[in-house]
């Protein structure tokens, strides 16, 4: 691994994908949506990617379990079944399921505590993981880890990170290790806006770079670390801009449009693989609900929320195309529907009637 | 005036290093800067400078002399027409006249501090150490070879290098610079950059994706210059790498090994002294070795770096350059978690670790002369604690004394105390007694600073105040 340095991004880096119908976060100069890169005046650069069929269904119905799958476990945390902490993914599917629609296998995933989404997008079973936040002992660990702390070798899903930030030097050390053994697979490294100002994200974009290793840090920003506006946290609040010292080049995406994600995660990828080292992707997303359970939101304006559900949200833009653009049924999105409410129903029912972990669980794990 | 040129220190552990050539001889004329000659220790090679202007009148330590001591007086410069006998005196000036550029040992200081033997923290013992009782893991008749724990530790990393494509290593200076204290010296040139890797200083970044990697089933080595550095890191090493395989079920394990000197070296002051023993040893998740000879860094090294578990490997400064016998076996490996009887005897037990042990075998010695026959355990590794050992030996003494270097609350020696006292009430005849690091931050001045350690006649008295002496 020798300490040679990265070079400026070259201009061949693809544009930034924010569109006009994207999250409202205040004016911003065009120069800075694609940030390490020579500005570029091609008109094409804005011009949203179009999705097969197949692939908005896919994306409808993978968004949908992650959305349905949320709203079971809000309801089970409310009737006491899930306890400690739940952070929930509602409003923010876009991003994983953009991302992992343009990973290949092999890739892996990493991430905060607000995870479950993360968990399905990779394949994860519904069943391990409510169980998992329901505490028995047929979750995916073993009812140990809790909401924050999933794991799946077998789908490249390492992790469920409760503390914040550590994921990213974390997921780092899953690309070096894709570089040192010379595979071409790519650690997808996410953390949130309030993650992005933590110290070893900068240490490790430093080394990322420096060693040119295979790593996108998706930085989904969903405007509120906790309870904390962007603005009151963060004086740069242009996220793509955050590996710039580091020549690591970023973009801006709206994380609300499927397609703007996975147009960006190609990107992304093919940077990586190229052997050119990291890449920033600030997904500019919101969630619905709550930081956790316990958050009741009141830092923001509830037309706020409204306005973002009506107007930006991920599932129903994809239904819209559906229905308009390709000609889908009604029925058939129904069926799709039913189809994501039966798993939902039957992970909630599992994780409700799985046992609680043996008493004897209590002392294993602890070393190999 | 006639100046004595005397012999530098190159680091603050230093005592002693070789005279290696004289780049300029007798009757030369020499001005400040000058490169007048070249001294070497087993960690580096310094040029010494002029700093007064004059004639180089005399050689006193002829170029090649091996363990000249530091401050010794090495040359005389005279002014013109001065006469050089008059300054020949041979007792070591108050301190060294040549400052020399800090060998690595402390990254935040520029220069290094003046070292005086007189006042050294520690006693020096470059010398084979005496009197070890057999190991029961060296088979009997097998032979021996003497070298230093900092040889005995680069070995350990080597050959499981050589055994293992997954282990790498990784830190501050491990690689071009060839380690900070030498440990690492030849990896770079042996497995290359791919595999020897030296990061930028940012602890907790690096501890992090060595972690990471671990996850994937690498087996990191990760260098930290010392522990007082990796309480930057400590979440990822607690937080990442000790907690995972549990919070997933024992999906994800994390075969690593953090591993540097620990504690205090000497004259370092209060933030590069620290003793983490009883930090990581109170964590479920970890194992902590902190070994003594160099053969047990040797044996238990391999073992951290082939053990699936992230591995705390405590290794101490002092000890790097001294010599002990090491079995000549193609691949010694010794058990994580098992304590040695380092010398027997039958009326007390003194327990110690690391450097600690110094400490112990020293008063075990001088008990000796005293009609007390003291056993000594090494305990070698701290989490999994051997407690058998521990409680078989308190049963057959009835009396204890713990020795570390640490601070006494919620320490290592707190612990043992408790065990015995847990398990062994009946067999004691005295109440445990711990000897430990002063209940203070580490001073710098060499008078605080050595009471601020244990010492050899801390244990002493201990053993005395138990024994009812």
């Amino acid at each position: 691994m020798a300490a040679t340095r990265t070079k400026a991004a070259p201009a061949d880096v693809k544009s930034a994908s924010k569109t006009s119908d994207g999250p409202a976060r205040g004016q911003r100069p065009a120069a800075s949506k694609s940030a390490g890169r020579a500005p570029s005046t091609k008109s094409a650069a804005a011009k949203t990617p179009v999705l097969t069929k197949d692939q908005e269904l896919s994306a409808y119905r993978e968004m949908l379990l992650i959305r349905r799958f949320e709203e079971k476990a809000g309801q089970m945390y409310g009737m006491g079944l899930i306890g400690g902490f739940c952070h929930l993914y509602i409003g923010q599917e876009a991003v994983v399921v953009g991302m992992q629609m343009a990973s290949k296998a092999g890739d892996q995933v990493i991430t905060g505590y607000r995870d479950h989404g993360h968990m399905l997008a990779t394949g994860m079973s519904a069943n391990g993981v409510m169980a998992e936040l329901t505490g028995r002992r047929g979750g995916y660990s073993r009812g140990k880890g809790g909401s924050m702390h999933m794991f799946s070798a077998e789908k490249h899903f390492f992790g469920g990170h409760g503390i914040v930030g550590a994921q990213v030097s974390l997921g780092t050390g899953l690309a070096f290790a894709n570089r040192y053994r010379g595979n071409d697979n790519v650690s997808l490294t996410y953390f949130g806006d309030g993650a992005a100002n933590q110290g070893q994200v900068y240490e490790s974009f430093n080394m990322a770079a420096l060693w040119k290793l295979p790593v996108i840090y998706i930085i989904e920003n969903n405007r509120y670390a906790m309870g904390t506006a962007v603005t009151r946290a963060s004086a740069q609040t242009d996220f793509s801009r955050r590996g710039l010292s580091f020549n690591i080049p970023g973009e801006q995406v709206d994380g609300m449009d499927i397609r703007e994600t996975y147009a960006a995660g190609l990107r992304a990828m093919e940077w990586c693989r190229a052997g050119k080292g990291p890449y920033i992707l600030e997904m500019q997303t919101y969630r619905y609900r709550g930081h956790s359970m316990s958050d009741p939101a009141k830092y923001r304006s509830k037309d706020e929320v409204q306005k973002m559900r009506t107007e930006h949200d991920p599932i129903e833009q994809v239904r819209e195309r559906l229905l308009k653009q390709w000609q889908v049924s009604e029925d058939e999105l129904k069926k799709i529907d039913a189809g994501v409410r039966d798993i939902v129903a039957e992970s909630a029912e599992f994780a409700t009637n799985d046992p609680e972990p043996d008493p004897s669980e209590l002392w294993t794990d602890i070393l190999k | 005036m006639p100046v004595n040129i005397l012999m530098p220190a190159l680091s603050p552990t230093m005592e002693k290093g070789n005279l290696a050539k004289w780049t300029k001889k007798e009757g030369d004329k020499v001005k400040p800067g000058d490169v007048i000659a070249e001294i070497e220790t087993d960690k580096a090679t310094m040029e010494v400078e002029a700093v007064d202007e004059g004639i180089l009148a005399r050689i006193l330590v002829a170029e090649g002399t091996q363990d000249v001591a530091v401050n010794e007086v090495i040359a005389v410069l005279t002014q013109d027409g001065e006469d050089a006998s008059a300054a020949s005196a041979p007792a070591p000036a108050a301190k060294p006249q040549e400052p020399t550029p800090e060998a690595a040992a402390m990254r935040a200081d520029q220069s290094a501090p003046p070292a005086a033997p007189a006042v050294m923290a520690t006693p020096p013992s470059a010398a084979p150490q005496p009197t070890i009782a057999a190991d029961p893991d060296v088979p009997a008749g097998t032979e021996m070879v003497t070298m230093t724990v900092r040889e005995a530790l680069r070995d350990a990393m080597a050959e499981e290098m050589r055994k293992d494509e997954a282990v790498f290593v990784m830190g501050e200076e491990v690689a071009e610079y060839q380690g900070a204290y030498k440990i690492t010296q030849g990896l770079l040139q042996e497995f290359g950059a791919r595999r020897v890797i030296d990061t930028p200083i940012t602890e907790h970044g690096f501890a992090g994706i060595g972690v990471g990697a671990a996850f994937t089933g690498l087996k990191p080595i990760v260098e930290f210059m010392t522990f007082n550095f990796a309480m930057q890191a400590i979440d990822q090493i607690i937080n990442s790498a000790a907690k995972t395989l549990y919070m997933s079920g024992g999906q994800m394990g994390c075969p690593i090994v953090f591993r540097g000197p620990n504690g205090a070296a000497a004259r370092v002051a209060a933030q590069h002294s620290q003793d983490y023993s009883a930090w990581y040893s109170h964590i479920p998740g970890l194992k902590v070795v902190a070994p003594y000879t160099a053969a047990d860094a040797k044996g238990l090294l391999k073992a951290a770096i082939r053990d699936p578990n992230p591995v705390i490997f405590l290794e101490n400064e002092i000890l790097y350059g001294q010599s002990f016998e090491v079995p000549k076996l193609d691949d010694f490996v010794l058990p994580i978690g098992k304590a040695r009887i380092h010398r027997p005897g039958k009326d007390v037990t003194i327990v110690a670790w690391s450097i600690g042990m110094t400490y112990a075998t020293k008063a075990a010695a001088e008990l000796e002369k005293l009609g007390i026959d003291a056993e000594v355990i090494d305990l070698r590794s701290l989490r999994p604690l051997d407690t058998e050992t521990i409680i078989a030996s308190v049963m057959k003494t009835g009396r204890i004394v713990t020795v570390e270097e640490g601070w006494q609350q919620s320490g290592v020696g707190a612990e043992i105390s408790a065990r015995v006292v847990e398990r062994a009430f009946d067999y004691l005849d005295a109440p445990p007694a711990r000897v430990s690091g002063k209940d203070v931050p580490m001073p710098y001045a060499a008078n605080l600073e050595k009471l601020a350690l244990p010492s050899v006649a801390d244990v002493i008295e201990a053993v005395k105040a138990v024994t009812y002496k």
